[in-house]
């Protein structure tokens, strides 16, 4: 017993951390609603209740895989980048203004679309992650600043240079149906977007944990001296980490457009990016965990409009339960005193276990 | 004259620029006093948001203007005193541990609000009290200048005011001074005696308190209500307006004023079909080029201080849980 959950510890604590959420959530529920037993069950159940809600879960799921995964690889290697929300966006308006005044057969116009977006985002990773390695500036304040620079650019690049003005509110002229990634469910807005999501998630696995520059990316995250002395270039290490970290962002934002809205039709930052975090913190920085804390994020929130709609609680439950997750991960203290008793416990019975063998 | 130019130089647009530039300036400088403590404080929005909620909510319900000053700035120190537990007791990192406190913000001052009215956007229901405006007597005769500096929020002016405050604060006493030995260098201050998780508390502490002054000035003075996620990223601006100011007291305020004078032109702007984004992106541009001009010149008196090149990659003991696929956390 206690060398299993010494060996699972983290997913035990992640999923302590996740109960304990949702019990305070319950707590708020009954504090607030005139019929709890009824908002809680629509908070729960509510989104697996009909084939659209489901659909909604995945569908939102798509951006926060992508971003989730992006955010992953700078935290890899302890880089506190937060572009991923100016990247997803940046890219996004960019990829729209290139499938807009490009013509091309389909599979090779999307294709190119995602190269365009994800060019843009690895540019956008490369500033902050250039100017930490190489000059020590703050990656937290640049990718910030790297943010507000993306959104007011992709505004400018779109309401005034590909603006449909027939359209009536502030939006991009449509794609063309060649440049759309297709939808594959009647009924549902479900686009292939999840399944290119899916694939960088496991790409980016691929990446960190079976390829050189993947264990280069964790060493120096992991220890940054031991990697220096270990002989790797931590100034590249840490630029690549940002690029790849922006490109998958970028792609995320384009993938988007072309799936979803097929037009760009974002005034404000949708704040995938920021999601990003909070799945990266879930899923521990593991692209596959990052998958299923993307899910269950993406559920929690479409939970969240259901009791908005349905039944007398603000879906901002959902920010409150978010934070004390994030919370109780983060906290390296959370439930170290029990593993530690338990370490103990184990050590001893190992020890009287060598003990008996001796004698 | 061109209308443009003759609205940026009219008396009432610099009057505008100090009205947007306060609720900057406020939180500029406590993202400043905890830079200069070691890390950066990127939790003033919801620092903000919780001050500008409690001063409405008690000053709707007591009647009193003194209580709703005091409500604020506990709930902002007390957001500052939690993000402190979380980062140097519970050893979550300080960052995600902010991003977590204003995510809790956004959601509980929205939950509390509708608990209290019943309503999900705003305030606007209670009876809720503003910060006196006040005029400066000899000022207020002087022509230009009058129409400029006077009749403004009063906390407009304890935000100027807080300006040399800050200075002789961090620059002139020992708190300050500690503040800024555990900033530079948390070993060498505890080697001489410094208790360095007390002084970082207090830097967070503080970093509250200006934030929640900022909070309280956009509930209950710049508007009257309070309304969901008013802050608007004011608390993420802050954090570049200290960056760009250098974390000192004129720097900000100058920053801060960019700032301002870059938003309240937007609006003008707007209305004249020329691309306001461009100009908006301006103030951010100068920002991550002024900070990569401050950390070149840091790494420059580094490298002549003999320390190692690359030493700056140390962002000490930050913890970021990372994944451990079939091993568990060893």
């Amino acid at each position: 017993m206690e060398k299993f959950i010494l060996k699972y510890f983290t997913l035990i604590r992640t999923l302590t951390a996740i109960l304990v959420g949702i019990i305070i959530s319950v707590v708020l529920i009954y504090l607030i609603s005139e019929m709890p037993a009824y908002s809680i069950k629509q908070f729960f159940i509510g989104p697996l209740l009909s084939k659209g809600r489901f659909a909604n879960v995945i569908e939102n799921a798509s951006p926060m895989i992508f971003c989730g995964v992006a955010i992953a690889i700078a935290f890899q290697a302890k880089q506190f980048n937060i572009g991923a929300e100016g990247a997803f966006f940046l890219s996004a308006a960019v990829g729209t203004a290139f499938a807009i005044s490009t013509n091309m057969p389909t599979v090779l116009h999307i294709i190119m679309v995602l190269v365009v977006a994800g060019a843009t985002g690895a540019i956008w990773g490369f500033i902050p992650g250039f100017m930490k390695a190489r000059w020590g500036a703050s990656e937290l304040v640049a990718s910030l600043m790297m943010n507000y620079i993306a959104y007011f650019g992709g505004l400018y690049l779109i309401n005034y240079h590909f603006r449909d003005k027939d359209a009536g509110y502030l939006v991009s002229y449509k794609l063309a149906e060649t440049a759309w990634l297709p939808q594959f469910m009647p009924g549902t807005r479900l686009h292939l977007g999840i399944f290119l999501a899916l694939i960088f998630a496991f790409l980016g696995y691929y990446f960190l944990y079976h390829t050189t520059s993947g264990y280069e990316i964790r060493t120096t995250g992991h220890n940054q001296k031991f990697a220096k002395f270990g002989g790797m270039n931590v100034i590249k290490v840490i630029i690549l980490a940002q690029v790849l970290s922006g490109m998958i962002a970028g792609i995320g934002g384009a993938t988007e457009i072309m799936g979803l809205h097929r037009r760009f039709n974002w005034q404000s930052l949708p704040g995938y990016g920021w999601d990003g975090v909070i799945v990266a913190i879930i899923g521990r920085n593991h692209p596959i965990f990052i998958i299923f804390a993307a899910l269950f994020l993406s559920y929690l929130r479409v939970g969240g409009q259901i009791l908005n709609l349905m039944a007398d609680v603000p879906s901002e439950l959902v920010l409150v339960i978010q934070s004390i997750i994030i919370i109780l991960i983060t906290a390296e203290a959370f439930l170290s005193t029990w593993k530690n008793k338990i370490t103990i416990k184990e050590a001893e019975r190992v020890e009287v276990g060598n003990e008996s063998v001796a004698q | 004259m061109n209308p443009l130019l003759s609205s940026i130089f009219s008396t009432g647009f610099a009057f505008a620029i100090l009205r947007v530039m306060t609720p900057l300036l406020f939180p500029a400088l406590g993202v400043a006093v905890s830079d200069l403590a070691g890390s950066v404080n990127i939790a003033l929005e919801g620092i903000m948001l919780m001050a500008a909620f409690f001063g409405v909510i008690v000053s709707a319900f007591t009647g009193s203007l003194f209580l709703a000053l005091i409500a604020g700035l506990a709930a902002g120190i007390l957001m500052g005193a939690l993000l402190g537990y979380f980062h140097l007791k519970m050893k979550a990192d300080i960052i995600l541990g902010a991003i977590a406190l204003n995510m809790f913000a956004a959601g509980m001052t929205i939950f509390l609000l509708f608990l209290f009215t019943g309503d999900k956007g705003s305030t606007s229901s209670l009876q809720s009290l503003v910060f006196p405006s006040i005029e400066i007597p000899l000022l207020k005769s002087i022509p230009i200048l009058g129409e400029i500096f006077s009749g403004h929020n009063i906390l407009t002016y304890v935000a100027l005011l807080f300006v040399p405050l800050f200075y002789v604060l961090m620059f002139k006493t020992p708190l300050g001074l500690r503040i800024r030995a555990v900033g530079q260098n948390p070993d060498a201050a505890e080697s001489v005696g410094i208790n360095v998780d007390k002084i970082k508390l207090y830097a967070l502490m503080l970093s509250g308190l200006f934030g929640a002054l900022g909070g309280l000035y956009l509930s209950m003075g710049y508007v009257s209500w309070f309304s969901r996620d008013m802050t608007a990223g004011r608390g993420f601006i802050a954090i570049a307006a200290a960056t760009l100011g250098g974390n000192m007291p004129i720097g900000i305020l100058l920053a801060s004023l960019l700032f301002g004078f870059v938003n309240s032109i937007a609006i003008y702007i707007a209305s004249l079909n020329v691309p306001s984004e461009l100009i908006q992106m301006i103030p951010y541009l100068v920002t991550i080029i002024a900070l990569a001009i401050f950390a070149i010149r840091a790494q420059r008196v580094k490298i002549k201080v003999g320390g190692e090149i690359h030493e700056h990659f140390d962002t000490g003991d930050a913890a970021i849980p990372v994944a451990d696929p079939g091993k568990g956390d060893s």
